[in-house]
């Protein structure tokens, strides 16, 4: 037997990824579906010497792990829906600050309390918008256990390199279900480590003066730059400012970022695209469903592709653009009234070509639910 | 190999969940098949209908549920009155005599076990229940073999309990290969 | 080293009101830091929202002006994850006890080693006025323009049932006694609360009719005794300063790295 071969849940497998990434610190509350993350890393953590904090609830969750980040530590938290909607403030203050650290929400059903046990994909806006103000973030989503792994220790770096919080917005089926992975090699995947700064001690250190290419060195707290940080508008020394130029300069820069780099993180799975006359577009747990179809017609000899989003926002724009230009029908699937189909209706050439096979009732959609909708966009009736 | 779709279904605290898993674990670990695992069930740890579904192939499963089982297990009364429509025909539909009186003519091989009643009278206590049903289902389909279900049981119950376990499981395979 | 030494000039002048006891408690405070003789770069402060918050910004520490009533939070994943670090954490009245009071009972029962300073001038100054979980039963505020029907905490006896190892109390006024007990509390392994009566001239004294600043300093003066004091006998109104409690308990840290002794065995 493998060692490196597993059969377990999501959330297992989403701490096997973090520990893999580099991460050593973790605060949380327990929420179904994702109280499986919060309870392996309670195990795990201690292990290897990380720390682990159940808190009070889910802001000081939130808040613990960005404590925790700024002296040096790579840091998450998870959370479902109800969780997700309470650390919306302090996820705005990560961003303001640039504290990097990653945030698993692990989606169940409806709005609200919702169906806590079933599945769901209903926060896509909600991580994109849910804090106030002018904002980027970077969102990323999984449909399979592999990738459930590669994309967490990719939040983890992107994290590090944009100085910012990602969210990894999972949901109850990848979440609960087992499947067989492998746990990659240490090193086989490459890691991105905290750019901290080469201000020497004694020197003036600007920690929120962002080099020509965006990033921002950071000194850890503890260590030899003492600065101040805030979720006011800030100038370079981290100091409360109501100077326009300096709020447009930093607003700027927050979004700047993230948007300026969509292509480099942009991530997604492409299957049967180079000829495909409908193009299904999926993400996360919904996209297994999609797949399936796939496969299920293109051995048939139908010419139906699928792309697989795993980076939501910033929203590849272009990409979706280019890989639907030639298709005579695009069908989005997800588990929701239709959050992801707004951005891709704004994006293709042809937005009245643009259908929604979806479910919003708890219930996993199936191959036939998307089946139902091809044959309604195909004129073959249900 | 054909792909085989299970649905296990009972009351919480019945083993069901655990034992779905452990059957996959066997497929995955000790056979290098593909299996998924998923579950749904309500807030209750506790008494509440549970279901848990299982694919093992040789192939990639993407869609992970199961809408047609060829294999279906009942547990409770509520379970069976549920899903029995659902069964594929010529499909395997396994009962257990204590708890499920079966009224429906299904197209599906219809195995009526005293499963629970066996483990009561043989060993004594109902925690072991659920490995004496996957040793029936075993013993009836061959679909993993029962040293593979014990390697399982060897990382993930506490040593004290192997033993009963094994024999619970034993006991159901015997009973389901009176029915090959 | 010099109080001068401790704050970043460049920040000033302060955001605060004439009169303000704010500033106070920062001078306190840092005479207090220099006494004990801590070094700079092993202070952490953390604030959250409000006047009080404020303070952060003008000390040379490593300083985090967090959130509304979040700052305990904050300090307790910097706290753990760095734990030779020294924590101080001002808050206001209402930033520690009705935003944030859930997290400041827990901080408290956690005992994890920093020290949370609620300044407690009974009003909530930034936004303009209104009354907090402090101003108490009868007092005016903007939002109590007829009259407060709210009770108000004892922050004191909050933080002992909350299970803080180390609750003291005083006010602006006693310089002294203050620079001692945020001493003593810093000094202190564990979750130590120090509660300061303060004065806000612009708001709480201004609608209640407290007269200047200096008048409601005397007012400290009057209405507060020493803990056990023949004056609180006589006059059960009076309320008491200094050191409330004080005791050894496990320091949440220290635990845990026994959790972490405890994991690396495998048991």
């Amino acid at each position: 037997m493998n060692e490196n071969l597993k059969f377990i849940q999501g959330n297992e497998f989403c701490v096997e990824a973090a520990l893999y990434a580099g991460l050593d610190f973790y605060a949380g509350y327990p929420i179904t579906p994702s109280t499986e993350i919060l309870e392996h890393m309670a195990k795990r953590l201690p292990e290897i010497g990380g720390k682990f904090l159940q808190m009070e609830d889910e802001i000081a969750s939130l808040c613990a792990i960005i404590g925790a980040s700024l002296t040096g530590h790579k840091v998450m938290t998870a959370t479902s829906g109800p969780g997700f909607s309470l650390m919306q403030e302090a996820l705005g203050y990560a961003i303001m600050a640039e504290i990097p650290c990653v945030i698993v929400d692990v989606q169940r059903g409806g709005s609200s309390t919702g169906i806590p046990t079933h599945v769901g994909q209903g926060d896509v806006m909600q991580a994109r918008w849910g804090t106030h103000g002018d904002h980027a973030i970077i969102v990323m989503t999984a449909s399979n256990h592999q990738d459930v792994f590669a994309i967490t220790v990719d939040a983890f770096n992107l994290a590090e390199t944009y100085r910012t919080p990602v969210i990894l917005l999972f949901d109850e089926v990848v979440g609960h279900m087992r499947e067989r992975i492998f746990i990659p090699a240490k090193g086989e995947i490459p890691l991105v480590e905290r750019l901290r700064t080469s201000v020497k001690k004694g020197v003036d250190f600007h920690p929120y003066l962002p080099r020509e290419d965006g990033r921002l060195p950071i000194s850890d707290f503890g260590e030899a730059h003492r600065y101040n940080v805030t979720g006011m508008v800030h100038d370079m020394w981290g100091f409360p400012s109501d100077n326009p130029k300096i709020a447009y300069g930093l607003v700027r820069h927050l979004v700047d970022k993230i948007e300026n780099n969509t292509d480099k993180i942009a991530r997604y799975k492409e299957y049967y695209l180079e000829d495909a006359r409908t193009i299904l577009i999926s993400y996360g747990s919904a996209a297994r469903s999609a797949l399936h179809v796939v496969e299920n017609r293109r051995s048939r000899g139908e010419s139906l592709g699928l792309l697989e989003l795993q980076t939501l926002w910033p929203f590849p724009y272009s990409l979706v653009q280019e890989k639907c230009a030639d298709a005579k029908y695009v069908v989005v699937v997800e588990m929701n009234a239709g959050q992801v189909l707004q951005s891709v209706k704004i994006c293709v050439d042809r937005p009245e070509r643009v259908f929604l096979a979806n479910r919003i009732d708890g219930v996993f959609i199936t191959p036939t639910d998307i089946r139902n909708i091809l044959r309604l966009i195909e004129g073959k009736g249900v | 190999m054909e792909r085989h779709r299970l649905v296990f279904s009972g009351s919480g605290g019945q083993g069901i969940i655990t034992a779905a898993v452990i059957l996959a674990e066997a497929a995955v670990l000790y056979e290098n098949l593909i299996a998924v695992q998923t579950q749904s069930y309500g807030a209750e740890a506790r008494g509440g209908a549970t279901r848990s579904d299982v694919i093992i192939s040789d192939s990639a499963i993407y869609f992970p549920k199961v809408i047609q089982p060829n294999i279906l297990v009942c547990l409770t009364q509520e379970a069976y009155n549920k899903f029995n429509p659902i069964i594929r025909p010529g499909g395997l539909l396994i009962t257990d005599t204590r708890y499920v009186k079966t009224y429906m003519k299904v197209d599906a091989q219809q195995r009526e076990l005293p499963m629970y009643q066996t483990v009561m009278d043989n060993i004594g206590t109902s925690i072991v229940f659920n490995m004496c049903m996957l040793g029936a289902l075993i013993g009836i389909t061959d679909l993993v073999k029962s040293e593979s279900i014990i390697n399982v049981l060897k990382t993930s119950i506490p040593s004290d309990f192997l033993e009963i376990n094994q024999k619970a499981l034993d006991l159901g395979i015997k009973m389901g290969n009176a029915y090959k | 080293m010099a109080i001068k030494d401790y704050i970043r000039e460049r920040f000033f002048p302060h955001i605060w009101c004439p009169g303000c006891g704010h500033g106070m408690v920062l001078n306190g405070l840092l005479r207090a830091i220099e006494k004990i003789g801590l070094d700079k770069n092993e202070i952490v402060m953390v604030s959250g929202i409000g006047c009080s918050a404020r303070i952060s910004g003008y000390v040379d520490f490593h300083t985090l002006h967090s959130i509304h009533g979040r700052a305990l939070s904050f300090a307790t994943g910097i706290k753990m994850s760095r734990p030779e670090l020294k924590l101080i954490v001002p808050m206001g009245d209402g930033d520690a006890l009705a935003i944030g009071g859930n997290h400041f009972i827990h901080a408290a029962r956690r005992n994890m080693d920093m020290t949370a300073i609620i300044i407690n001038n009974r009003i909530y100054g930034m936004t303009g006025g209104q009354h907090s979980p402090l101003s108490g039963y009868g007092t005016m505020s903007a939002t109590s323009p007829y009259s407060n029907i709210d009770n108000d905490f004892d922050v004191v006896e909050l933080s002992v049932a909350a299970g803080a190892s180390f609750v003291g109390r005083t006010t602006t006024y006693h310089t002294k006694q203050m620079t001692d007990i945020l001493g003593q509390a810093i000094i202190h392994k564990g979750f130590s609360v120090v509660e300061i009566m303060s004065q806000c001239p612009t708001y709480f004294g201004r609608k209640n009719r407290l007269g200047s600043a200096i008048d409601m300093l005397e007012g400290f003066r009057k209405n507060t005794t020493p803990i056990g004091s023949k004056a609180k006998q006589k006059d059960p109104d009076l309320i008491e300063r200094g050191i409330f409690v004080r005791k050894k308990m496990p320091e949440y840290c220290d635990e845990y790295d026994k959790i972490i002794k405890r994991a690396m065995k495998g048991n």
